[in-house]
């Protein structure tokens, strides 16, 4: 029997699983963390029609009690030994699992926002990220973190995006309809707040993130700044106060906000990262990982046999990720038989 | 006797003097009047005799090139410290043979053809003396050819491309001694009247060949190597032999670069031997830059190439100038020209809004790029209230920026009205002391701007003497620490020590290498004047700087400028922090767990 190695449970490693076990191969699927999900974990609702991130979650459920999946959690991959013709992944506990296709589904890191240290994030109480809003949007509440019901909110876009200083010059993509996804949520907990975007330029490309940005100008009255922020101070009220250019007007522009809301962006993961010097699989500049042709072979590596899914290639939706993922496990299906 | 080989001799040597008496003239009439003022005064001072000091040193024994590398710096000395011995001492036999002054002074460049037997012992020891400076310079000629095919054996990784007038230069230099040595052999061959070398040579030539058939044609060859070395000389980059002397007696008279593009800075370039010492100090070339180093870009400013990119995309971290063995100072000379090359800037800085103005005893000027490290602005607040300074914090809300960043792209005007601004400001607040934390600002407060009486100080200065005052906690953190001089600061502004000083005070510092320590520190790759430089390159820069650190496996990086913070804090190796932020560590840490041993420092092996 054909075995297939899986790495990363996110949504991506989740939606190829599913698919192989109806195919009935079995599946190794190892995840680095306690739980299934990865990254989809961190959010309530899903853009642009606010699904319940759980529920989606949740539907993955059931494969776990499959009998043709084994499920490695707390595992690390420290090493894939591609020197036999069957590939061994090997994890730092020392345990080996023989494979003859490996998925690798492993996802992105959210940026690490103290990078920006303009910005204050973990130097001022009152800058928090787009996944720390998120949390809140579960628990139903909007506290700033020095304890008051904000009157208003600056988001900030592109934190970690297209940003060459922090050497990461590629677009997220996601980061501009989750803002105005996260501000009509806000609005919809805070009616009162004030809320203020600053943006690059609005990247709306969905079918329905246009009407959703326009119903947040229409019917949120959520303000739009076109300015990429300088810098972030706090007052002595622990209030932040923002500075920023309103390119539109072409003005320097000062404002005090109660909380501001990062909108971090999207980078590749440490696994794919490990690969930059190595010549067995592709990584691109970025770090994400390089499939053989972004149009017709977007699943594929040059190394026969390994596949890849979801954001692991790139910056991707939820939709986007499941999508490719049944791609991938397409791929896989036709090599096992070909094999 | 009537001879006519030594004319070529004779045309180059006048074609040779006429262009540098008309090249310096012109040159000095275009001296500011203060710096004529100077270089008067400066004949009646003892700077004079260090000025001949100097001269001697660098112009012929270039004792600042052996103290680089041994074998370039002999290649150097023998042809220029051996050329001059043998001019000197060439004239001096034949005063000696003539006994008095009373002959043409090409006599002495050919003398072996007009002295047909030496009458005298003296003459015999002359001719021997002679006979080993040219073997001397030979050996020195010898180095410059294999230099040119193997330059690893120099221990330099590269070295600097020729045009026209260099080739002939470089050609007919190559050829001066080989000639004399075969004219001079073919003299003995017929006359007996060399030494041990040219007769030795010259008796083997003539068990070869009929020397007298290539007996005058060897003279009349040796006398146009000359002329054509002469004539190529004012073109090409031997400019630098004569011009260095005048820069030492010019540089010794006080005379520095200013910010308009001048007559120093022109001498400058001319006095630029391209010896290709500065390009291995170069970091940009690891990026694949390999166009702004500058010996290729005073080159391209001489040859009147088109030099916009090379000028603009040069870090100015100053490490070239460092190794420089002519002591140019190259980064005053890039902002000059930076200064003369930049168009004026369409907008003013008129809507810039001043902070209120208050009074205060300490001024604490932040500045930009603190702002964007608002740790360091934090920790700074912090030191203040610990140690109870009252300080005005003059841009905390409103900023107006140094204007270092717009002096190093250039923008002398816009950058003056900054200042300008902030000099009124600081001015009516009646300060004594003004604290900044960012080398930039310093730089430029120390040299632009005009604070009669008040006290500019750097923030890890004013720290060390708060340690000095024990107005600061006493007890080491148990962290071993490695300390990066910012450009700017270190090269920029001098100062090393004490930033070291307060690490050892707080933490175990781990020394670095001699050769990337202190003035010969590594760049960050970010600073501000790489205007034009792409960021792949500032982040080659930066990965490199980093691994070399990473090496040392220290506990945390220290640095003393917020530029160098952001950029190292990126790499995500070795925690990276302020020295302000060391130093309230050192506060926040509890008593208890401060340790009074030391630590065992391991070192790395590279």
């Amino acid at each position: 029997m054909k075995k297939i190695v899986v790495i990363g449970a996110g949504i991506a490693g989740l939606e190829v699983s599913k698919q192989l076990l109806q195919a009935n191969l079995p599946v190794t699927l190892i995840e680095q963390s306690s739980k299934i999900g990865g990254n989809i974990k961190n959010y309530a609702y899903l853009f642009p029609d606010f699904y319940n991130a759980e529920d989606l979650l949740n539907s993955y459920q059931y494969i776990i009690t499959d009998p043709n999946l084994q499920l490695l959690l707390n595992a690390h991959v420290s090493k894939i030994d591609f020197s036999k013709k069957i590939y061994n992944v090997i994890t730092k506990d020392g345990i080996t699992i023989p494979a003859d296709a490996i998925v690798i589904a492993t996802g992105y890191n959210t940026f690490d926002a103290r990078l920006k240290e303009e910005f204050g994030y973990g130097i001022y109480d009152n800058v928090i990220t787009s996944v720390e809003l998120e949390q809140m949007f579960k628990k139903q509440e909007i506290i700033t973190p020095s304890g008051k019901v904000p009157e208003r909110i600056g988001f900030i876009h592109c934190v970690g995006s297209r940003d060459a200083k922090v050497s990461n010059t590629y677009c997220s993509r996601l980061c501009c309809i989750t803002a105005i996804k996260q501000a009509i949520e806000t609005k919809k907990l805070l009616p009162l707040v004030e809320i203020f975007c600053f943006y690059i330029d609005l990247r709306m490309y969905g079918l329905l993130f246009e009407d959703l940005y326009l119903s947040a100008q229409r019917d949120y009255n959520i303000q739009f700044v076109r300015g990429r922020l300088s810098e972030a101070s706090e007052m002595i009220d622990k209030k932040i106060q923002i500075k920023a250019e309103d390119t539109l007007i072409g003005r320097p522009l000062q404002m005090s906000a109660d909380m501001i809301v990062l909108m971090v962006g999207m980078e590749a993961s440490d696994f794919s990262k490990q690969f930059k010097y190595h010549n067995d699989l592709n990584v691109n500049e970025h770090g994400f990982f390089d499939p053989i042709n972004p149009h017709n072979l977007r699943n594929l590596t040059a190394k026969e046999g390994v596949f890849l899914a979801g954001t692991s290639i790139g910056p991707m939706s939820v939709g986007e990720t499941i999508d490719h993922a049944r791609g991938t496990a397409l791929s896989v299906l036709s090599y096992i038989k070909s094999n | 006797m009537k001879t006519y080989f030594q004319y070529p001799f004779l045309i180059g040597t006048i074609f040779l003097f006429a262009a540098l008496i008309y090249i310096y003239i012109k040159w000095y009439v275009k001296l500011s009047k203060y710096d004529k003022v100077r270089f008067k005064k400066f004949w009646t001072t003892n700077k004079v005799w260090k000025a001949i000091k100097d001269s001697i040193n660098d112009g012929l024994l270039h004792l600042s090139i052996f103290k680089k590398n041994p074998v370039l710096g002999y290649m150097h000395m023998s042809l220029a410290f051996g050329w001059f011995l043998l001019i000197v001492i060439g004239h001096l036999e034949v005063v000696v043979a003539k006994g008095g002054l009373n002959f043409p002074f090409y006599y002495a460049i050919f003398f072996r053809y007009f002295e047909t037997v030496h009458a005298t012992t003296i003459a015999k020891i002359f001719a021997a003396v002679m006979d080993f400076l040219l073997l001397f310079i030979l050996s020195g000629v010898v180095l410059a050819i294999t230099k040119r095919f193997y330059k690893k054996l120099f221990g330099m990784k590269r070295t600097t491309k020729l045009k026209t007038f260099d080739k002939m230069a470089l050609y007919s230099l190559w050829s001066i001694f080989p000639l004399r040595l075969l004219a001079e052999s073919c003299s003995a061959a017929v006359y007996n009247n060399g030494s041990f070398l040219t007769n030795t040579t010259g008796a083997w030539l003539g068990n070869m060949i009929n020397v007298s058939a290539i007996y005058e044609p060897s003279w009349w060859l040796y006398s146009f190597a000359l002329c054509f070395f002469f004539i190529a000389l004012p073109f090409s980059r031997y400019m630098h032999i004569p011009t260095e002397i005048y820069y030492i007696f010019l540089r010794n008279a006080g005379i520095k670069t200013k910010k308009t593009w001048e007559s120093y800075a022109q001498i400058q370039l001319y006095s630029c031997s391209r010896c290709g010492i500065c390009l291995d100090a170069c970091q940009l070339f690891d990026a694949g830059i390999s166009d702004v180093q500058s010996v290729y870009f005073l080159q391209f400013i001489r040859n009147k190439v088109d030099a916009e990119k090379p000028l603009f995309g040069c870090l100015i971290c100053g490490r070239c100038q460092v190794e420089c063995p002519v002591h140019l100072n190259l980064n005053d000379l890039r902002t000059a020209l930076r200064i003369k090359a930049s168009k004026p800037l369409t907008f003013s800085y008129a809507y810039t809004k001043k902070p209120e103005q208050q009074t205060a005893d300490t001024i604490y000027f932040a500045g930009c790029m603190t702002h964007l490290t608002p740790n360091i602005k934090k920790s700074m607040t912090k030191i203040f209230d610990y140690v109870g300074e009252n300080v005005w914090f003059m841009d905390d809300d409103k900023s107006i920026c140094c204007g270092r960043p717009l002096m190093l792209a250039g923008q002398y005007d816009s950058a003056s009205q900054l200042i300008s601004k902030n000099t009124e400001l600081i001015i009516a607040s009646g300060a004594k002391n003004i604290i900044l934390s960012c080398p930039y600002c310093y730089k430029v407060f120390k040299e632009d701007y005009l604070l009669p009486d008040i006290n500019i100080k750097f923030h890890a200065n004013y720290i060390k003497e708060l340690i000095k005052q024990n107005k600061l906690p006493e007890g080491k953190l148990n962290l071993t620490a490695i300390y990066h001089d910012p450009c700017e600061l270190g090269r920029g502004s001098n100062i090393y020590q004490e930033p070291r000083e307060v690490i050892e005070h707080y933490a175990h510092r781990i020394p670095l290498q001699k050769n990337k320590d202190k003035d010969r520190a590594l760049c960050c790759g970010a600073g501000l004047g790489g205007v034009n430089l792409p960021a792949e390159a500032k982040n080659t820069v930066a990965y490199n700087t980093m691994s070399y650190f990473a090496k040392f496996n220290p506990d945390v990086l220290i640095t003393a400028c917020p530029l160098c913070k952001k950029t190292f804090v990126r790499d995500r190796r070795i925690e990276t922090m302020d020295i302000s932020e060391l130093v309230v560590k050192a506060i926040e840490q509890p008593n208890d767990s401060k340790s009074k041993e030391t630590k065992e420092i391991s070192y790395a092996i590279i």
